[in-house]
């Protein structure tokens, strides 16, 4: 396994005071919190510094992390010494943080922090000896990515998330579990969808807890999504815009006809009632027209504009020269 | 393997004051401040028949990372989140004005 330098994570000296180690970690936490920053790698450099200031900020764990020496490098390969969890208790877990939120769980923190202070699950039978303890299990959240055509006819999705289960041995570990779910017609992106019971197992036979997907779009080459609402953007030349025209446009069910009036100027918007995601009600689909000239690259279509202009004389910037 | 078919939160779900704080690992007391703060809204003003639709939800464990993480007191959550709202708004309306023309 690889080698973490903590300090490096928070950017502090090997000499930093406990102040100067909360300072660097709280600053960094407010730039890569992934309920702040939408970036995808937020997240991971989020768990990153949460796992250095686990350590740090325990006085016990930094004395115990420092004594595997400074001559480590990050990313360097790396195994405990043979006595390490010896005397130190580290080995069962039990310390402060509390995950189980926003994608954290136990098993967010790398082999490398495992290695040393132990996993944070504990023995579940612990507690079933110790007089009928049940609890019902964590309730678990992530994201899934789909395609607007999947919110728009439905859909069923493989997702894989890791999941807590608990072993023969009555500890708590992480293990891959592939799900098939169904993608209900027109669910807006930043909804969640609530899996009763497809959450974490519960402990001592309680029940498993919720599973909430959180819904992102991938970008589309065509849409623009708000809400329902569909967005297209339909180029026009000038004569279409002027004279009105018929334009196949896509739409999510296929291409229709649209009819463009006679007049349109860039930035109109038509709209094609209930087009959008389906809904109570429906969502309508926009097509944003935007004119584009037909370039004069030779002489008779350039006399064609000069025509143009004598005939048709007109200034759009007449609302600049007020 | 057989679909799962889920229930959206946003639109289906109503949730009690007990599972809420189930849901997020908080004490009745926590939510209880943050709709005094506003943060989050009851369905019934009458708290023992306290009701959340399923938005609220988000809203909660929103505030939880937020006063867990990065030590925000209440009524900083409260700001946070009113201005994580207008942020995403801005970005829509970015996006609109981005798309190719």
């Amino acid at each position: 396994m690889e080698y973490k330098d903590y300090y490096k994570t928070l950017g502090v000296e090997r000499t930093a005071s406990q102040d100067d180690i909360k300072r660097a970690y709280r600053k960094l936490a407010r730039k890569y919190h992934p309920d702040l920053n939408k970036d995808p790698n937020a997240e991971d450099q989020f768990k990153e510094l949460g796992e250095a200031y686990e350590v740090l900020k325990d006085p016990e764990k930094r004395a115990a992390y420092d004594q595997l020496g400074s001559q480590w490098q990050r990313g360097q390969d790396f195994e405990p010494p043979p006595d390490w969890g010896q005397d130190r208790g580290f080995s069962e877990g039990g310390f402060s943080h509390t995950g189980g939120m926003g994608g954290m769980g136990a098993g967010d923190f790398s082999d490398f922090f495992e290695s040393l202070f132990g996993q944070r699950g504990f023995r579940a039978s612990g507690f079933q000896q110790g007089g009928g303890f049940r609890s019902r299990g964590e309730d678990q959240h992530a994201k899934v990515q789909i395609d607007l055509e999947d919110a728009y006819n439905g859909a069923t999705r493989q997702i894989t998330l890791r999941q807590q289960q608990v072993d023969d041995q009555g500890r708590v570990i992480n293990k891959p579990r592939t799900l098939n779910v169904k993608i209900p017609k027109g669910i807006k992106a930043g909804q969640n969808i609530r899996l009763a019971g497809q959450g974490s197992a519960g402990m001592g036979g309680g029940p498993s807890g919720d599973l909430y997907l959180e819904i992102e779009f991938k970008p589309h080459r065509h849409f623009r999504l708000e809400g329902k609402d569909l967005f297209l953007n339909l180029p026009l030349t000038p004569s279409e815009a002027a004279l009105g025209t018929k334009v196949q446009i896509p739409t999510p069910s296929g291409k229709v006809d649209l009819k463009i009036p006679a007049g349109s100027q860039s930035g109109r918007k038509l709209r094609l009632k209930e087009r959008g995601l389906p809904g109570t009600p429906p969502g309508d689909l926009y097509a944003e027209l935007s004119i584009h000239a037909p370039p004069a690259h030779d002489e008779a279509v350039a006399e064609l504009y000069r025509k143009l202009a004598q005939a048709a004389p007109y200034n759009p910037r007449r609302h600049l020269e007020a | 393997m057989n679909s799962l078919t889920g229930t959206i939160l946003e639109e289906d779900i109503e949730l009690t004051l007990g599972e809420l704080c189930r849901n997020c690992h908080v004490e009745v007391d926590f939510v209880v401040e943050l709709v005094q703060e506003g943060v989050i809204d009851p369905l019934e003003p009458d708290a023992s028949r306290w009701a959340f639709a399923g938005h609220n939800l988000v809203r909660l464990r929103r505030a939880v990372n937020l006063h867990r993480d990065l030590g925000i007191n209440l009524a900083g959550i409260a700001l946070v989140l009113d201005l994580l709202e207008e942020s995403e708004r801005l970005k829509t309306e970015l996006a609109r004005w981005r798309s190719p023309s």
